[in-house]
């Protein structure tokens, strides 16, 4: 009897609004009306949207990728042996040929799209839970000089070195300490978070639990955004095999160290990506904005000293620990050390995920891997890093992304998103939307942003209909001064950059024909 | 950490119905033991009631010893968390920049115009309530709608939206 076909096909969000649930259920109706014995695996992504629904079959030499793949496509697969790797028009070939795919450094992303996400079995076969392994045969002490040698920085968006952070928290005495996994990835354009945790949820898991034994935690919480349910049924279901493995619980992979994770939601608010809004919102308060200091380090959750770091920093730890630190320091340029999953959104032709060392620059991640517009119109401006991020244009494409080159052009990276606009976009109609997501996501604590952002969009619009636009102009710069230096958190803080970036680089989309009007 | 009891001694008298007021109550044994149990209780009140009602405050503010005004405060804080109840489905468009640049703004003034809503308000015929939403993490693939809690569409064009809408109102029928 010969093994039965085996076929991936993502479980993810995207691909599943792509059709993808559709496409696996076409496949099993098929096999079972063609008598075909199959094997489906509902992998994460590969990351590569214009794929999606992407098929793959395990073939002797190797996996052999089909997509798009509609459920009306199915059959035709069949009809084409593609169990067998055979032609088809919609055959893309070797999956892991696939340029945008081959030239990425996956480390943090190493089985996303490959694995089945919740198997510890496959995890294991797929060198998971080494990192744990090595930790639990080292010192705590030995573990943070590890992730603070690897020059791992916060990929949440702040960068703060991770291993500094760890530190601080080992060496504040107290009783109870707590891990805090930020999965409120909130900022549009990105979804490396959401993607990991689909599609290896185990990594995350592995990454807190190292986080725990490091510093001394017992109990780690994953905050995840409500707009994913997906992921919060893929970590629920990895935590619950975790715990019947023996990752989790009071006796970790037989190390006598205890640790528990559990996964809370959040309810539609912005500021909870901010970490003292979200410690304040685990606790059951409303997701306000706490001042610094204390640190959430010192005094944290509850309290007590709190390790809080972004989805993708947890995810790093793993291979951090299993390779070394040189491993993952020899990644990456100046001081961004490692890789960035960066996320390629809006109108691009291939959208998706690429994980690359730093020091990629933009020109190459909207070209070379996103192969230009969707619309086919010249790209016209980018934003990066999310809704507090600066809008670039063409003549910044060349930046490479390394935190300190985008500090120096007035940007940041981020939690690396990029989102690519055409030259169709307006962009004052931007520069007022950064303002008034300002205004809806405010927690309200300080009046900066509370106000701030209200007095802007008011501002824009003044300048829009050409009411005194030049004390407009000197209003609105005066405001984002005032807004830069006087709020208490980044989203009053940053939501100037993309206003004033507006203006600088694309003072066209602000100038109103002439003859002003008096208010 | 302890407070002082702020609330009157005795449990309040709900003014909940008999059914609404057991699965509020369901709601707080099940997550009274959690450090930090009000957003748990307040989701799982709304995904049993499909709202939170204002006469569940003063339950919930009792059980958990706090005042009625910080869980109203709260509730009121979160943009999930709604104190009337929805129309039969809710859709969601997203509102964000990724989605903006794959014709975003288009859909939002589309939907708009054919269901006769603005945001945040619910259809004549009480099936469809329109809501904005800020990224759902699908920012390859927009412009991006989500129904209900679970059902996330990729790639929505005008078109799409009817069709999408069509059908959310045959199964309400």
């Amino acid at each position: 009897m010969t093994d039965p076909l085996k076929i991936h096909i993502s479980g993810d969000a995207s691909a599943c609004a792509l059709g993808a649930d559709a496409t696996a259920h076409a496949v099993m109706v098929e096999a079972e009306q063609r008598g075909v014995e199959i094997e489906v695996v509902r992998s994460g992504s590969r990351g590569m949207f214009w794929l999606e629904p992407l098929l793959e079959v395990v073939t002797a030499t190797g996996r052999v990728g089909y997509g798009p793949i509609g459920a009306a496509d199915v059959a035709g697969l069949f009809d084409a042996d593609f169990g067998n790797g055979g032609a088809h028009a919609l055959r893309v070939g070797r999956v892991e040929e696939i340029p945008f795919f081959k030239n990425q450094d996956r480390l943090s992303f190493a089985r996303v799209g490959i694995t089945d996400p919740l198997s510890v079995a496959d995890y294991l076969a797929h060198d998971g839970f080494r990192g744990l392994d090595r930790a639990l045969s080292i010192s705590p002490a030995a573990i943070v000089v590890a992730v603070t040698e690897s020059g791992l920085r916060g990929r949440g968006g702040a960068a703060f070195p991770t291993g500094r952070k760890w530190k601080t928290v080992q060496d504040t005495v107290a009783e109870q300490k707590y891990i805090v996994c930020n999965a409120d990835e909130g900022d549009s354009g990105t979804f490396s978070d959401r993607l990991l945790m689909e599609g290896d949820p185990l990594c995350l898991i592995e990454g807190i639990t190292i986080a725990g034994i490091a510093v001394g935690a017992t109990q780690g919480y994953i905050y995840l955004r409500s707009e994913y349910p997906h992921a919060q049924r893929a970590l629920n279901a990895a935590i619950a095999n975790a715990y019947a493995e023996g990752y989790l619980g009071a006796d970790v992979c037989g190390s006598g160290q205890h640790f528990d994770l559990e996964v809370r939601l959040g309810a539609g608010a912005y500021i909870c990506g901010e970490e003292t809004s979200m410690l304040d919102s685990l606790e059951g308060k409303r997701g306000q904005v706490r001042a610094k200091p204390p640190l959430p380090a010192i005094r944290g959750l509850f309290g007590q000293p709190t390790v809080i770091n972004n989805v993708i920093s947890f995810a790093s730890v793993p291979i951090i620990m299993a390779k070394g630190a040189t491993f993952y320091h020899d990644y990456g340029v100046g001081r961004s050390r490692g890789t960035l999953p960066i996320q390629l959104a809006g109108n691009l032709q291939h959208t998706g995920l690429v994980e690359k060392s730093f020091g990629v620059t933009l020109r190459e991640l909207l070209y070379d891997y996103g192969g230009g517009s969707l619309s086919g119109r010249p790209l016209r401006a980018v934003q990066v890093g999310g809704p507090l991020g600066a809008y670039l244009p063409e003549a910044q494409f060349d930046t490479p992304l390394d935190y300190e080159a985008f500090a120096a052009i007035g940007a940041m990276l981020g939690h690396g998103g990029i989102i690519a606009f055409d030259d169709t976009v307006d962009m004052l109609e931007q520069a007022r939307y950064a303002m008034e997501f300002c205004a809806i996501e405010s927690c309200g604590k300080c009046t900066p942003c509370r106000i701030g952002s209200v007095r802007g969009i008011e501002v824009i619009d003044r300048i829009h209909h050409g009411i005194e636009s030049d004390k407009n102009f000197a209003l609105l710069n005066d405001l984002c001064q005032t807004m830069r230096g006087g709020s208490l958190c980044a989203l009053g803080g940053l939501t100037p950059d993309p206003v004033r970036s507006a203006l600088q680089y694309f003072p066209e989309d602000f100038a109103m024909p002439t003859s002003p009007v008096t208010a | 950490m302890k407070q002082a009891r702020p609330n009157p001694v005795s449990r309040p008298v709900s003014r909940l119905p008999a059914s609404q007021l057991s699965v509020v109550q369901k709601a707080i044994e099940e997550h009274r033991s959690r450090l930090g149990p009000l957003l748990p209780i307040l989701h799982a009140v709304q995904d049993a009631l499909g709202y939170i009602p204002a006469d569940a405050v003063p339950t919930i503010a009792y059980e958990l010893n706090r005042t009625r005004a910080e869980v109203h405060g709260v509730i009121s804080f979160y943009h999930d968390f709604r104190t009337a109840p929805a129309g039969q489905h809710i859709v969601r468009i997203c509102r964000a920049e990724a989605c903006q640049a794959r014709g975003a703004r288009e859909l939002e003034a589309h939907a708009k115009q054919t269901l006769g809503v603005n945001f945040g308000e619910t259809t004549a015929d009480g099936t469809i309530t329109l809501e904005a939403v800020y990224c759902l993490g699908n920012c390859g693939c927009g412009p991006s709608v989500l129904v209900d809690t679970d059902e996330l569409h990729a790639k929505v064009t005008a078109e799409r939206f009817d069709v999408l809408v069509n059908k959310v109102r045959e199964i309400t029928s």
